[in-house]
């Protein structure tokens, strides 16, 4: 039972991966959703027991390595996303909606805020205001993501 | 707070030192499944569409195809009688010249990399005896280095990446500089020229072959525009680089072949060009 609930956030963040580096037209690339994010966070809300910051931490890691960036940047942006969603679960748990989508907008901006800095540290060329849309887009798609985890948590009985 | 501090750790590691490739690499090789499959839709269309070919338009590629061969070789040959005419002159000159370079051809894999940086991944990796640093090309100009390998696939830093920095030469004055990337697909700078120096837009930049990376002489970009403010030491001149970045599906991986004789005959061969170059650049000023 135990080993099956792993399987199955395993696979939903590797799914997340891949919706992260699957090839998008041209002109939608600067709007990719932060799908890895959105899931860690739905699972650090569902389930703060068993996925967190060390969670985050190796999702990060595989993150910059399939996506080239720098070693250690989503890692450290990850980690703080799940630092906070364990921070901020209990009361996010009985939010509506809308605020639901709020507090998982404040979550994305500091995960981009985070990104920004290591970008301008190492010197690398800073993303346009499009880049500020994606986490709005982030909170939009929440309800969708929540709804969609939720129901393969209680189909395949991930507690 | 403590995975905090170990990507910081981390991050710092891997700006500053090479030392963290080794594990990149075995990440690299255990996340490969996931590239392949996110590369699956990509090749699946490319599938279909061989599939699903008419006959017609295959005859019809067969003979344009056909054509081009045909004009293709025909270039070849008057290349080829210059080819010989240059290795006569340079043996007359006791210097050594490579002959050729070895090329391997790999496809593009369908799969997004961060969209702020500009790298892109081939499907080709140290099986086919792919290496760190290689030149990559496509079919007009050069379009980058090879910058991490796996057994399957390779990721490929990009000339127009703000990272990379390629040594060229201005075809027509034998002018050489360095060309740094933007950022931008479009864009290469070329930052290290003095105000005076002899480049006109328009002017094809080939590669150098100083900085030992890419073999001499293939395109890399041509100049677009050139800002020569009075006041500033060194002009503001921006490029376009030849290679279709953002298109070409296609890329050759080259090897570059070894002189016959080795590397000190190369080293000679530099030094000359070098003194010259500077000694025309004297006169002009």
């Amino acid at each position: 039972m135990n080993s099956r609930g792993y399987w199955m956030i395993a696979l939903t963040f590797v799914v997340a991966l891949l919706l992260m580096i699957l090839p998008l037209p041209e002109w939608a690339r600067p709007y990719r959703p932060q799908w890895v994010s959105l899931t860690l966070i739905y699972w650090c809300i569902a389930l703060p027991h068993r996925v967190g910051i060390g969670t985050g931490f190796t999702l990060g890691l595989v993150m910059d390595v399939v996506t080239g960036t720098l070693l250690g940047q989503h890692a450290l942006g990850l980690s703080l996303v799940a630092f906070l969603a364990l921070q901020l679960y209990a009361r996010v748990r009985v939010f509506p909606f809308w605020q639901q989508m709020l507090a998982v907008l404040v979550l994305l901006v500091v995960e981009h805020l985070f990104a920004l800095w290591v970008m301008g540290v190492i010197g690398q060329q800073t993303p346009p205001l499009i880049y500020w849309v994606i986490p709005v887009i982030g909170a939009f798609l929440w309800p969708w993501i929540f709804v969609t985890l939720r129901d393969v948590r209680r189909r395949f009985k991930v507690t | 707070m403590l995975a905090v501090a170990l990507s910081l750790v981390l991050m710092v590691l891997d700006h500053r030192f090479a030392h963290l490739q080794q594990l990149r690499n075995t990440l690299a090789f255990i996340t490969y499944p996931l590239h392949f499959l996110a590369s699956l839709p990509v090749a699946a269309s490319h599938w279909l569409e061989e599939v699903t070919a008419t006959r017609s338009e295959l005859l019809q590629q067969t003979r344009e195809l056909r054509a081009r061969n045909l004009k293709l070789g025909a270039q070849l040959q008057k290349l080829e009688s210059l080819q010989a005419e240059n290795i006569r002159l340079r043996n007359l000159l006791d210097a050594s010249y490579k002959v050729g370079d070895r090329v391997l051809i790999a496809e593009l894999s369908g799969v997004d990399l961060d969209p702020y940086k500009q790298q892109v991944t081939i499907n080709k990796g140290s099986a086919s005896g792919v290496y760190e640093g290689q030149a990559v090309l496509d079919a007009d100009a050069v379009m980058g280095q090879v910058i991490q390998v796996t057994p399957f696939s390779s990721t490929v830093l990009l000339i127009t990446d703000p990272s990379h920095s390629i040594p060229v030469q201005v075809l027509r004055s034998g002018l050489r500089t360095i060309a740094v990337g933007s950022g931008r697909v479009k864009e290469l700078s070329l930052p290290y020229l003095p105000t005076n120096s002899d480049i006109r837009e328009g002017d094809l930049l080939v590669t150098s072959g100083l900085g030992g990376k890419y073999p001499s002489g293939y395109p890399v970009a041509r100049v677009a525009r050139i800002d020569r403010t009075p006041n500033n030491a060194f002009a503001r001149i921006s490029a376009e680089p030849a290679a279709h970045l953002d298109r070409s599906r296609e890329v050759l991986v080259v090897w570059r072949v070894k002189p016959a004789q080795p590397t000190g005959g190369s080293a000679a061969e530099a030094k000359p060009v070098t003194e010259a170059q500077t000694r025309t650049d004297g006169g002009e000023e």
